[in-house]
């Protein structure tokens, strides 16, 4: 059962997925408090063209994706807060059409068919002492700025208008976060892929919206579910030889139906005690 | 029943100013040409159909609303230099019920801005949280999910919200909305408790006869302003016809104004059971 942590690289792989699977129930919270599920998706699709046109400029792959990511948010923004269009929609537009750009430019130049899967579903096996480092510093940033920016988080995530009119800068709040959420996109890509990062963003948090109404409570466990998924999935793919994208998210969904099925047993119970 | 009786001064002291203000959103105007004076102490109405902008009035005092021209001041400084110390309690509808806060948590959020550079609340926040939650008495559900309250309760946590920065004005929108006869005199004598305490209101009902003819001052919106003053000096026919583009009825009871519609009836079989001699044309 331990034999895989004989291998180095399997001992850095549990340690990245975990981080990273802690990093996206953190963000996560907000994301799914906001109602803003869909983001995660588009997000990693707008930032896999800024991959890829990096690469092609040889631009810094985590510092041009994460500009790139940045940059695709706050347009997403000016789109849809220009009133006639959803940010449903804003998404879509913004976010596939760079997407398609990656795609286009890949089968234009053709250099890196192999890595290609391993953008869309994630590849352990391919992070490197860089991505450690780059994991590692975002995870400490944004979990500090989340900390340091706690009440001022929870109060516009809650209620955004009132917010305002406390006083609390509420567009720079918005802006910070969405930065945040991009480079932790951007630092998750290697491990979980463009196409699985969404469910690591929103499964945990909405496990741990099950089990708790309490906010901070929701923040700890959403992010002990994270992690906990991160290491499980990464210790799953390796004993059946398959992805750590699919895997790590396939292990979430379990996890997800099980809280579920926990929570709807309690009520039952609950239910048949009050009728008793 | 309730008959708040407005604080006196013995100088009339503005405290909300709305001076010739055309204001509304992304360019086309909501309200006309409003001018507006609130005093100190004033216990303040607005009334309108659907749409006339009552809630466009408050948001525009929080400088939430785009105003084309004229001014607003708040404590004689115009909104535009400084935050004005306004609290605000929105409509319970647009607050997201699913959220996972509980009332303490929802009523510290009021606290955010006075410990800036703090990531947590202080212990000074804590107490006037806690005396606040004393006073409007939901203490004891503090630590309660927020869905897990009676609408009343619902009502006080926002306005606990609101007080915890210890506003001179406070804007309610529809505050008595969707709750039983009770819980709305509950929530009125709340707030003129308040008024009594110096706390100047300014809020918006649907409810003429049990909540806006009981108020020292009405305000009639619709677009602009239709008639502002005493309860029996408004609340005319000719007035809310001109708010309402309605024919309603006035007649008083035992000191009180009473605004009824013309009595029509609804259904296939209206007018064959009822004894329906109103000398007033139906609508159709
Ligand atoms: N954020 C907004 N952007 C654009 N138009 C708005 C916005 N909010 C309100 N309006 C418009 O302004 C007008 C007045 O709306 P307002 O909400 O002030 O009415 P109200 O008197 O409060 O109505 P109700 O009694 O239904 O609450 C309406 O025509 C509405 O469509
Ligand atoms: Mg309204």
């Amino acid at each position: 059962m331990f034999a895989p942590f004989e291998y180095e690289f399997f001992i850095r792989g549990i340690v990245v997925s975990t981080l990273v699977g802690a990093l996206c129930g953190l963000i996560g919270v907000y994301i799914v408090l906001r109602g803003m599920s869909y983001i995660g998706h588009g997000l990693s699709h707008a930032i896999f063209g800024g991959a890829v046109v990096s690469y092609i400029m040889s631009i810094n792959f985590l510092i041009g994706a994460s500009i790139w990511g940045f940059l695709s948010a706050m347009l997403i923004n000016l789109t849809s807060r220009r009133g006639k269009i959803g940010a449903d929609a804003a998404i879509g537009i913004v976010t596939t059409s760079s997407f398609a750009l990656g795609v286009a430019l890949i089968s234009k130049f053709k250099t890196f068919t192999r890595s290609f899967d391993a953008a869309l579903f994630g590849n352990i096996l391919g992070v490197t002492d860089v991505d450690v480092i780059a994991i590692v510093f975002v995870g400490i940033v944004s979990a500090t700025a989340i900390f340091l920016g706690y009440k001022y988080l929870l109060f516009t995530t809650f209620d955004p208008e009132v917010a305002q009119y406390h006083g609390l800068p509420t567009g720079w709040i918005d802006t910070l976060f969405t930065l945040i959420l991009a480079a932790v996109i951007v630092v998750s890509l290697q491990v979980l892929g463009v196409t699985m990062i969404a469910a690591a963003i929103v499964i945990p948090p909405v496990s741990a919206r099950i089990l708790t109404n309490n906010f901070g409570t929701m923040m700890m466990l959403s992010v002990a579910i994270g992690g906990f998924c991160g290491l499980g999935g990464l210790y799953v793919s390796y004993y059946i030889d398959i992805s750590s994208g699919p895997s790590v998210v396939l292990f979430s969904a379990t996890l997800f139906f099980l809280t579920l099925g926990y929570s709807s047993f309690k009520e039952l119970i609950r239910n048949l005690g009050v009728r008793n | 029943m309730l008959h708040p009786i407005p604080h006196q001064y013995e100088h009339e002291e503005p405290i909300v100013e709305v001076k010739g203000v055309t204001c509304g959103y992304d360019g086309t105007p909501i309200l006309n040409n409003v001018d507006l004076t609130v005093n100190r102490g004033d216990f303040v109405g607005l009334l309108g159909p659907s749409g006339s902008g009552k809630t466009t009035m408050l948001k525009s005092i929080l400088g939430a609303v785009d105003i084309f021209s004229g001014q607003i001041l708040v404590e004689g400084i115009s909104i535009n230099t400084k935050n004005p110390r306004v609290g605000y309690v929105p409509q319970l509808e647009t607050i997201d019920w699913n959220f996972p806060v509980t009332v303490e948590q929802v009523v510290m959020m009021g606290r955010t801005s006075y410990s800036r550079l703090l990531p947590w609340y202080k212990n000074s926040d804590k107490q006037i949280v806690h005396e606040i939650l004393e006073r409007l008495s939901i203490a004891h559900l503090s630590k309660r999910h927020i869905k897990e309250l009676s609408g009343g309760q619902q009502q006080r946590a926002f306005l606990a919200r609101s007080l915890v920065s210890n506003p001179r004005v406070l804007l309610l929108d529809e505050p008595t909305m969707g709750v039983d006869i009770k819980t709305r005199d509950e929530v009125m004598h709340l707030l003129d408790e308040l008024n009594h305490q110096d706390v100047t209101i300014i809020m918006t009902t649907h409810e003429i006869n049990s909540v806006a003819a009981h108020l020292p001052t009405v305000v009639c919106l619709n677009g602009e302003i239709v008639a502002a003053g005493a309860p029996k000096d408004v609340l005319t026919p000719a007035t809310l016809k001109l708010t309402y583009n309605a024919d309603l009825h006035v007649t008083e009871y035992e000191g009180m104004t009473l605004v009824t519609e013309s009595p029509h009836f609804f259904g296939r079989n209206a007018g064959t059971s009822q004894n329906s001699n109103s000398h007033y044309s139906e609508h159709n």
